[in-house]
C-alpha cells in the first residue's frame, strides 16, 4: 500500500509581529501551521530568544545564572551591551524588578531613566517588563512606555487588573503589548478581547499564557499553548492568533533542580549542567507547544535552544 | 480505516438484548467507536463481524511489550495527537547506545549507569529503560561477545540489538532468548532473513527505511512473513525530519487507522554534545517517539528528560498528587513555622518553592485532598477543618515542634474558627491567599 502523507491545511494563521527598529528589527510569528511543520505550510520567521536583564543587580538569581554576567550585571546598561555585543542577543528583555514595593521600590522616574539609558546603548529590540505587581506596574510601565517612544518595544505584562492603563500607554507610544493571564485558555481569550475592545490593534499583541518550569506545571503551559495555537489555526479564531511568549528564565531559575548542589543530591548530577538543561528543555517544550518569543537567562541554554531551532527549520 | 458508530451498528445482531450492559445495540456501537467498550461484551456477534470489527478496533498504534520481568516496558497503544485530548498512554522509552567496540569495562560501566539511573519523582520510579547495543565494528564475533557482556552486566534490562547483518543478529539474539529483545534490524535488502530471525526468537523486529513510503511497504511485507511486533524507523535523524515523519506516522495511524505505520516509533537521537542531544530528545518525547536512543546518560540529563516525559505523559484529567505528610523545608527547627496546603502537586511545588525562596526554614503539612487545589478541595469537602485537625493530630507533629501554631491558606480563612475548635490549644493563623506572598508574609512575621 503506497503511503500518501496526510498534510493539513488550516484556515487561520498566527499574526507576525515585528519589534525594534532599523536593521536590528526582528519578526516572529506569521506561520499558518503548527510549530515547525514546515512541510505543510509557511513558517516565515524563527522563534526569537531575548536575554533577560534587570534594573537592579540579580542578587536573587542562583549562582550559576548570575555567573555569566559577573562584572556587567551591576549596571543594566553594561549588562544590555554585553548581551548584544558579546552574546549576540537578537533582543533584550529588561525586567524592572527593582520597582516592586517589596524590593527596592524604585520610582517611575528611576524606571524611565533606566529604560532611556539602556535604549541609548543598544540597537536590538527591547522588551520592557514590570515587576509583576499589578498596581505598581500600571504606573511604572506607563512611564517606561513613554521613555521608549519611537523604539517599537514590547511592553508587558498587561493583566486583567491593570490592562487599561498599560495598553493605553503602549498604544500611545506605538509599542507592542504582552497580555498575560494565568494558565487558562478562556482567560487568555477574554483578556485579548478586552484589550482589543479598547482600540488596541490585535496584530500588536503577544499572548503570555503564563510560563511554568519543567516539573512544576510545565504540562499546563504546554497544553494551554497547544490549545491556543489549534484554536488560532483550525478555528481561525482571531482572538487567539497573536504569537505566544514563554517567560522561561524567571520560572526556571527559582526551582530546586536549578539550585540544589550535587553534594546534597548526588543522584541529580552536576548542578550547572542540570540548571542549564532545565532552562533549555523547558524552552524546547514550549517551542513545540507554540512559543515564538522566549525570555531566557543562561547563555549556554540560549545557545542550545538556538542550535535546535536551526536544526528544525 | 476506523469505523463509525453506524458502520459498527450494521455488523451487530441488532437485537437490543442488553447483555452487553448497554440499552441498545446502537448505544453499544457508539461506545465501540469511541473505544470505550470491547466487542467481547456481545455474546451473539457473528464471526464475520468479529473479524471485520477486530481489525478495525485494534489499537491504531500496536501495543508491544519490550523486555520481560520487572523491567519490561509497554509501547504503543496511543489514541490521540495532542495530550489535552486524552492521556498519552505508554511513556516514551529512553535507551542508551553501547557500541560493540567498547571494552568490557566500558560496557560494564554503562550497564552500571543504567542500573543506577532510577530516581523517584512524585511517587513514580523513573529510569533509563533499555540498552541499544550497536554493531559498530561490523564484526559478528565482536557483536556476540559484547552482547554476552551486556547480558551478564545488565541481566534485566531490555535490549535492542542493532545490526543489519543477519548472521550477527542470529547469534546475538540467542543470548537474549525468551527476553523479548528488539532486533533492529530489517531493511529493504535483508528483511526476509531478519523477519525469520525475529519470528524464530519471538523478538520484536526493528524496521528501518529511507522515508515513509518505503517504510510502510516494508512493514507490510514483513507482516506477510508472519512478524506482528515491529518498531519503526523512517530514517529521520535531523530534528526537522523527526518532527515531520513522526507527525505523519501518528496522523496516519490515528486518523486513517493506516496499519502499515501503526507501530511504535524508534528515533536515534545521538549527538556529540550532550545538551544538544537532550534538546533533540525533547522533540522525540513530545512528538510521538516510543523509543529515543541516546549516546550518554548523565544524571543531570536523565533528570531533565525523565521529568519532561512525566509532564507530557501525565493524564490531563487526573491531577498529579504528592504524598500526605509533613515536609521540612530548609533546616527546620522546633520553632519553625508550620504551614498546611493541599496535595495537588502544582500547589505543593509552588508553595514549597515560595517558602524555600523566603529562606525561612519551615514545615509544610500536605493534606490528601485527592489532588484538588485548596479552594476546589474546600468546595468539594476534601480540605475541611475536621480532616486538617485529624491529620495534624495523627501526625504527632506537636511532639517535634515547640509551638502550636498552624498557618492556613488565605483562601480558606473561613476555616480558622472551626479548626481551632477541633484542635484545642492550637492557634490558627491565616496566611496569604497566593503563594507568591509567602516570602513577604514570613519577612513581616520575623520583623
Amino acid at each position: 500500500m503506497a503511503f500518501t502523507p496526510a498534510k493539513e491545511t488550516y484556515s487561520g494563521k498566527v499574526y507576525p509581529v515585528n519589534i525594534g527598529t532599523g536593521d536590528s528589527a526582528v519578526s516572529f510569528g506569521g506561520e499558518n501551521v503548527l510549530p515547525f511543520h514546515t512541510f505543510e505550510g509557511a513558517t516565515p520567521n524563527r522563534p526569537i530568544i531575548a536575554y533577560e536583564i534587570q534594573d537592579v543587580p540579580p542578587l536573587d538569581w542562583p549562582e550559576n545564572a548570575k555567573k555569566p554576567f559577573e562584572g556587567v550585571s551591576d549596571d543594566p546598561v553594561k549588562w544590555a551591551k554585553y548581551c548584544q555585543d558579546e552574546l549576540k542577543a537578537k533582543a533584550i528583555a529588561l525586567r524592572l524588578i527593582g520597582t516592586h514595593p517589596d524590593r527596592e521600590n524604585r520610582s517611575p522616574e528611576d524606571a524611565a531613566k533606566t529604560v532611556k539609558d539602556v535604549l541609548a546603548a543598544i540597537r536590538v529590540p527591547l522588551i520592557i517588563l514590570g515587576s509583576n505587581h499589578a498596581e505598581k506596574d500600571a504606573v511604572i510601565l506607563v512611564a517606561a512606555a513613554e521613555a521608549a517612544k519611537e523604539r517599537n518595544c514590547v511592553i508587558g505584562k498587561a493583566q486583567e487588573a491593570n490592562y487599561k492603563t498599560i495598553a493605553a500607554a503602549a498604544m500611545a507610544n506605538n509599542h507592542k503589548l504582552i497580555a498575560m493571564s494565568e494558565l487558562d485558555i478562556n482567560l487568555s481569550k477574554q483578556l485579548n478581547i478586552l484589550v482589543t475592545q479598547m482600540g488596541f490593534d490585535k496584530e500588536k499583541l503577544i499572548t503570555d499564557p503564563m510560563c511554568s518550569a519543567l516539573g512544576y506545571g510545565l504540562e499546563y503551559t504546554y497544553s494551554v499553548m497547544e490549545r491556543i495555537r489549534l484554536a488560532a489555526l483550525t478555528q481561525n479564531d482571531a482572538t487567539m492568533q497573536p504569537p505566544l511568549m514563554g517567560d522561561v528564565g524567571m520560572y526556571v531559575w527559582k526551582v530546586k533542580e536549578t539550585q540544589a548542589p550535587e553534594s546534597d543530591l548526588p543522584h541529580w548530577g552536576s548542578v550547572l549542567e542540570r540548571g542549564v538543561a532545565w532552562e533549555a528543555v523547558t524552552a524546547g517544550a514550549l517551542l513545540v507547544a507554540g512559543a515564538e518569543l522566549l525570555i531566557m537567562r543562561h547563555p549556554m541554554a540560549v545557545e542550545a535552544v538556538q542550535k535546535t531551532i536551526e536544526e528544525l527549520m | 480505516m476506523a469505523l463509525s458508530g453506524v458502520e459498527i451498528f450494521k455488523l451487530l445482531p441488532k437485537t437490543n438484548c442488553k447483555k452487553c450492559g448497554h440499552p441498545t445495540c446502537l448505544a453499544f456501537a457508539m461506545k465501540l467507536a469511541q473505544r470505550q467498550a470491547t466487542l467481547e461484551s456481545c455474546p451473539d456477534v457473528s464471526e464475520e463481524a468479529k473479524r471485520i470489527l477486530g481489525e478495525a478496533s485494534a489499537p491504531p498504534v500496536r501495543p508491544i511489550t519490550f523486555g520481560t520481568g520487572s523491567k519490561a516496558v509497554k509501547m504503543g497503544e496511543e489514541t490521540v495527537l495532542f495530550r489535552h485530548e486524552k492521556k498519552f498512554v505508554n511513556p516514551c522509552l529512553f535507551s542508551v547506545e553501547i557500541k560493540d567496540t567498547a571494552s568490557e569495562s566500558e560496557i560494564a560501566d554503562m550497564a552500571a549507569q543504567v542500573a543506577g539511573s532510577e530516581i523517584d519523582r512524585v511517587g513514580q520510579k523513573l529510569r533509563i529503560d533499555g540498552i541499544a547495543l550497536t554493531n559498530a565494528s561490523n564484526d559478528a564475533g565482536k557483536f556476540e561477545a559484547a552482547a554476552k557482556v551486556v547480558a551478564a552486566k545488565a541481566p534485566d534490562v531490555p535490549v535492542i540489538l542493532c545490526t543489519t547483518d543477519p548472521r550477527a543478529a542470529e547469534t546475538a539474539v540467542k543470548i537474549f532468548a525468551g527476553k523479548r529483545p528488539i532486533v533492529y534490524g530489517a531493511n529493504a535488502s535483508n528483511f526476509e532473513a531478519m523477519a525469520n530471525i525475529a519470528k524464530a526468537s519471538r523478538a520484536i523486529l526493528g524496521v528501518a527505511a529511507n522515508g515513509l513510503d518505503e517504510l510502510s511497504g516494508l512493514t507490510e511485507k514483513i507482516k506477510a512473513l508472519g512478524v506482528e511486533d515491529m518498531v519503526i524507523d523512517s530514517g529521520a535523524r535531523k530534528a526537522k525530519d523527526v518532527v515531520e515523519h513522526n507527525t505523519f506516522i501518528r496522523r496516519a495511524a490515528i486518523k486513517k487507522n493506516f496499519k502499515p505505520l501503526g507501530y511504535p516509533v524508534i528515533n536515534f537521537m545521538q549527538r556529540d554534545n550532550s545538551l544538544h542531544e537532550a534538546m533533540i530528545a525533547v522533540f522525540g518525547v513530545t512528538k510521538y517517539a516510543s523509543i529515543v536512543v541516546l549516546s550518554s546518560i548523565e544524571k543531570w540529563k536523565n533528570l531533565a528528560l525523565f521529568t519532561l516525559r512525566q509532564n507530557i505523559y501525565t493524564d490531563p484529567q487526573v491531577p498529579m498528587q504528592v504524598e500526605q505528610k509533613i515536609y521540612p523545608i530548609g533546616d527546620a527547627k522546633a520553632d519553625s513555622p508550620l504551614f498546611i496546603t493541599s496535595n495537588f502537586s502544582l500547589t505543593y511545588f509552588i508553595v514549597s518553592g515560595e517558602i524555600e525562596n523566603s529562606k525561612v526554614p519551615s514545615r509544610l503539612a500536605v493534606l490528601d485532598c485527592e489532588g484538588l487545589s485548596v479552594l476546589t478541595g474546600w468546595a468539594a469537602g476534601k480540605f475541611t477543618a475536621s480532616k486538617i485537625a485529624q491529620f495534624i493530630t495523627d501526625s504527632g507533629i506537636d511532639k517535634e515542634i515547640s509551638h502550636k501554631e498552624l498557618i492556613i491558606p488565605g483562601y480558606v480563612a473561613i476555616l480558622s474558627g472551626s479548626i481551632e475548635d477541633k484542635l484545642p490549644g492550637w492557634k490558627i493563623t491565616v496566611g496569604p491567599r497566593e503563594a507568591n506572598a509567602i516570602p513577604a508574609f514570613l519577612k513581616a512575621r520575623a520583623s
